[in-house]
């Protein structure tokens, strides 16, 4: 087996490691029936033990893979999102041993579970470093970064903990509605990996040609039934089905057909759930919920921004300028990636005046959390992929 | 305004709410609370203070929380629209009229008025400036309007504190002791132990730890006014240089923007990933995408003018070889010169027969430097080629005259004068590529023989003596935030009243759990009276209720 196939493998190892983990953490929660049997339950060291495990193989898939390639596996959108969800793990490993919060694994660990199978529907390949970024900044950087933004969600999720908890879903209210929302999203996410994957498995392929916003003709390749077309299109497969619609040059008729597969999907998903449940999704999980104790909760959700907006400014905006000087020239250059960390940075930096001013805490703080971890997953989804930068590494 | 003199005798200035020294209350509003606003020790604020003339009202604006983060929600919600669409520098249009098409063909209606709202400048537009203009006045005022009187208020405050002060704390207790003299001793150990510096004058204790926390959140605001002020003096002419420059292969230039240094390319390389080198790893990923970039070079010879040497002279010294490579720039003198850009294959010069066309049989040939044409080419047996007219980019025929659409050897095209012993008046001939017009049927012509190309680096020299004040910034502000984030500012008093009760209170400007906890191991070891926190977050509250049904 060379390096790259003990990489994959480790990697597999510890997404299940993850899976099972997150049971025994359900299990730490529903056997306790005392405050200190939860922070002290047999399950959850059982859970805590196989993390550690699994984020020991992660750490190994990392490590393998960049003695295999020769730099850091930090260099696209797989590498990139699996190291995120690699960190999210490390950082709540370190938070469960200071507090002994099952709750919190049972909710972090989804969370990374599904933030992995997103980055594995990119290209797997390992890709050689284009000039721009052979440099020991792409480490020193992009490790920084992901360890701020991988604290910052922790943040989030201690604040999903939260509102989960204490919001009552038995009326409705604004509240119920959004934290709702946030359920379908990650749902919507699993309907994208489904989508990718089945398509995948069957070995979808259909190429199209297509005039381009410059004017020029230029070739795509499906791997989706095409539901939307590109500007003047003209199918190459023979058997391709015929898109519904066509789309302007300026948007990727592609990504967009992938898009609304998932949402259909992720949405049928939702509604075979709910169906299931007969409630919503937030209430499902609002008795794994109760027993998190909401102080501490909001406690680890603020002290996560106090430790990961520092991080982050070092690694998303001081490393960020002192490479992009070196490479680009300039230190700023209003990139949409450069913008979208300003406007993270400026989200929390706001967050911490609320709470240390204005004394938002408890279910405002918690809100906020959940939407600086939107502004993240925002960067690092929606401004690769669809908005063209230098950063556009997918 | 007059100051206000305290009953113990210290002079506070106007609008003090607790007395600087003493901690009496002194205004009616602290007089009537039950827990006083120690967030700034109740201090004399400016902003709290002043409000009737317009700069109060300005200071006031600026000093608030409130205002400033909602200027930071305004910077952020601009910068957002502003990565809508490219921006104006990533367009490829220099007019007006140009950006406009730009937009309004790619994105339609929308586009347009993103273009005509200037959203496509975003960042250049006087208001985004003015933003961030409000948000930098913002931290200066808001952070003065704070630091300074809180600074004076600690600098100033006495270890005995007056009894209404102290039941004014949101932690606080009295009762009786036994014996007060050996528990102040007792807690006085104590809170040595837990890293405390105390201050103790009879029957009184005051114990305080991590003062210079309270300093870090004006610590890391001094940061970013560095940084902001590192920004501005980019505009003063020296600190800043932005200049890029095309160099062909073997040309030697003056640097732009850096006067007395020369710069030779030496030539350009461009490599790819080959799939030998790499057919195991990225074997894969190759075969995806064709090929991969591995090298942008320019190999470089830099020069210095010699002192004294006359402008245009060649009195050249050599200063260094180098090859410059992305990420690696070369430097010298704070000058940096980064390998940016690079053109292929520009054709340098262009190699011709003078032949006469019914034998085809040749009577020379001469190469033309496209850079550095000749006015006429001797080849030796009497037979000179004169230039009569070079159109570098030909770009068809304007007013009865070739057209060159710029100066850059695209599509040269020529017209030739033939100057043989047989025509010594010479016979004309326009030549471009694949094209030749002449005037009358000539007995020669020039023929096409060979051409020569060379590659064009384009390169950025940047001089910013700013750099080390941004990087100054952010030091600055990366230790203020750690320095108020990681530390609490705690204070205990423990004083005897004139009644013989001991009375307890605590302050700290965060994380109160933590001070009750090290409360209540200081009275396991110290005889003091029982306190409560007044206080308790709301979070506290929602913990209790229905905490019984959850457990079973």
């Amino acid at each position: 087996m060379d390096l790259v196939t003990i990489s994959s493998n480790l990697l597999f190892v510890s997404f299940v490691a993850y899976l099972v983990a997150t049971l025994f953490f359900g299990g730490a929660i529903k056997k306790s029936k005392t405050e200190k049997a939860y922070h002290n339950s047999k399950w959850g060291t059982i859970g805590l033990i196989i993390t550690i495990i699994g984020f020991l193989t992660h750490l190994g898939y990392f490590f393998t893979r960049w003695a295999a390639s020769g730099h850091a596996p930090l260099s696209n959108m797989f590498e990139f999102t699996t190291a995120f969800g690699m960190m999210l793990v490390g950082a709540f490993i370190l938070l469960y041993i200071i507090y002994r919060t099952p709750s919190l694994g049972l909710f972090a660990l989804p969370v990374a579970i599904i933030i992995i199978s997103y980055a594995t529907m990119f290209p797997r390949d390992v890709t050689p470093l284009i000039p721009a970024l052979q440099s020991k900044w792409l480490f020193i950087h992009v490790i920084t970064t992901v360890i701020g933004e991988s604290i910052l969600a922790i943040s989030a999720i201690a604040g999903l903990v939260f509102l989960v908890k204490n919001i009552d879903m038995t009326k409705k209210s604004k509240q119920r509605f959004w934290i709702e929302a946030v359920m379908y999203t990650l749902i919507l996410v699993l309907g994208f990996v489904v989508t990718s994957t089945t398509f995948k498995v069957m070995n979808y392929e259909a190429e199209f040609t297509y005039i381009d916003k410059n004017q020029e003709p230029a070739e795509i390749t499906y791997h989706v039934p095409p539901l939307f077309g590109m500007n003047e299109y003209e199918a190459m497969t023979p058997d391709a089905m015929t898109p519904f619609f066509e789309l302007p040059p300026i948007i990727n008729a592609q990504k967009m057909s992938t898009l609304v597969w998932s949402l259909v999907v992720g949405s049928v998903l939702y509604i075979i759930l709910r169906l299931i449940a007969r409630k919503p999704i937030a209430a499902v999980f609002q008795p794994l919920a109760r027993k998190a104790n909401s102080q501490l909760m909001d406690e680890i959700g603020y002290r996560a921004v106090l430790i990961g907006f520092p991080v982050f400014t070092l690694g998303a905006l001081i490393f960020a300028m002192i490479w992009a000087h070196e490479a680009w020239s300039r230190f700023w250059g209003w990139d949409p990636k450069e913008v979208w960390a300003l406007i993270t940075w400026l989200f929390y930096a706001a967050f911490l005046h609320l709470r240390l001013s204005r004394g938002w805490e408890g279910q405002k703080s918690a809100w906020l959390a959940v939407i600086g971890f939107v502004i993240i997953m925002f960067n690092l989804i929606a401004v690769n992929l669809i908005i063209a930068g230098l950063h556009s590494y997918a | 305004m007059s100051n206000i003199k305290c009953q113990c005798g210290h002079e506070n200035p106007f609008g003090t709410e607790l007395c600087e020294k003493c901690g009496r209350p002194l205004s009616e509003k602290a007089k009537k609370s039950d827990i006083v606003d120690m967030r700034y020790e109740g201090s004399s604020r400016r902003s709290q203070t002043y409000s009737s003339s317009i700069i109060d009202k300005i200071w006031n604006f600026f000093s608030s929380v409130k205002i400033g983060v909602s200027i930071i929600a305004a910077v952020l919600i601009a910068s957002a629209i502003g990565t809508i669409f490219p921006q104006k520098f990533y367009v490829p249009a220099t007019t007006d009229a140009e950006y406009l098409a730009y937009y309004e063909r790619l994105y339609g209606t929308v586009g347009k008025l993103y273009y005509q709202l200037g959203f496509y400048d975003m960042y250049n537009s006087w208001w985004f400036k003015i933003l961030v203009g409000m948000l930098g006045t913002s931290i200066i005022i808001a952070s003065i309007d704070r630091v300074i009187p809180l600074y004076k208020s600690l600098k100033k405050q006495r270890t005995r504190r007056h009894p209404s002060f102290m039941k004014r704390q949101r932690i606080f207790g009295e009762g009786e002791i036994v014996n007060t003299k050996e528990s102040l001793d007792n807690a006085e150990k104590k809170l040595k132990d837990f890293h405390y510096n105390i201050k103790r004058e009879d029957g009184a204790i005051l114990a305080e730890k991590h003062r210079f926390s309270r300093w870090g959140p004006y610590v890391n605001h001094t940061g970013l006014i560095i940084f902001f002020i590192g920004v501005l003096l980019r505009g003063i002419p020296g600190f800043y240089v932005d200049e890029t420059m095309w160099l062909r292969e073997g040309e030697t230039r003056n640097i732009i923007g850096a006067d007395g240094y020369v710069l030779e390319n030496r030539g350009f390389i461009l490599e790819n990933y080959t799939k030998e080198e790499a057919e195991e790893v990225f074997g894969a990923a190759l075969d995806k995408v064709g090929s991969v970039v591995k090298n942008y070079q320019t190999d470089v010879t830099l020069y210095k003018k010699k002192d004294g040497a006359l402008p245009g002279s060649d009195d050249l010294e050599k200063m260094k070889d180098y090859s410059i490579v992305v990420n690696k720039p070369l430097t010298f003198n704070g000058y940096s010169v980064f390998q940016m850009d690079y053109k292929l294959n520009e054709l340098s010069t262009m190699t011709f027969h003078l032949v006469e066309k019914t034998t085809e049989k040749s009577l020379g040939e001469f190469t033309v430097n496209l850079s550095n044409p000749e006015k006429e080419y001797d080849l030796g047996n009497g037979s000179t080629v004169d230039m009569l007219g070079f159109y570098p980019d030909y770009d068809g025929i304007k007013d009865g005259e070739p057209y060159s659409k710029s100066p850059i050897p695209n599509n040269p095209a020529f017209i030739f004068q033939m100057n043989t012993p047989d025509k010594p008046e010479g016979e004309k001939s326009f030549i471009a590529i694949q094209q030749t017009l002449e005037v009358e049927e000539n007995d020669y012509a020039v023929k096409f023989a060979a051409a020569d190309t060379r590659n064009i680096s384009g390169l950025t020299i940047r001089k910013d003596k700013t750099l080390y004040i941004l990087l100054l910034g952010g030091l600055v502000f990366m230790i203020g935030v750690i320095q108020g984030m990681y530390w609490q500012h705690r204070r205990i008093w423990i004083q005897e009243d004139s009644e013989g009760h001991l009375l307890i209170a605590a302050h700290t400007n965060k994380n109160w759990f933590s001070l009750r906890k090290e409360l209540d191991k200081l009275r396991e070891s110290a005889d003091l009276p029982a306190y409560i926190d007044r206080q308790d977050p709301e979070l506290d509250k929602l913990e209790q209720e229905g905490d019984e049904n959850i457990w079973t």
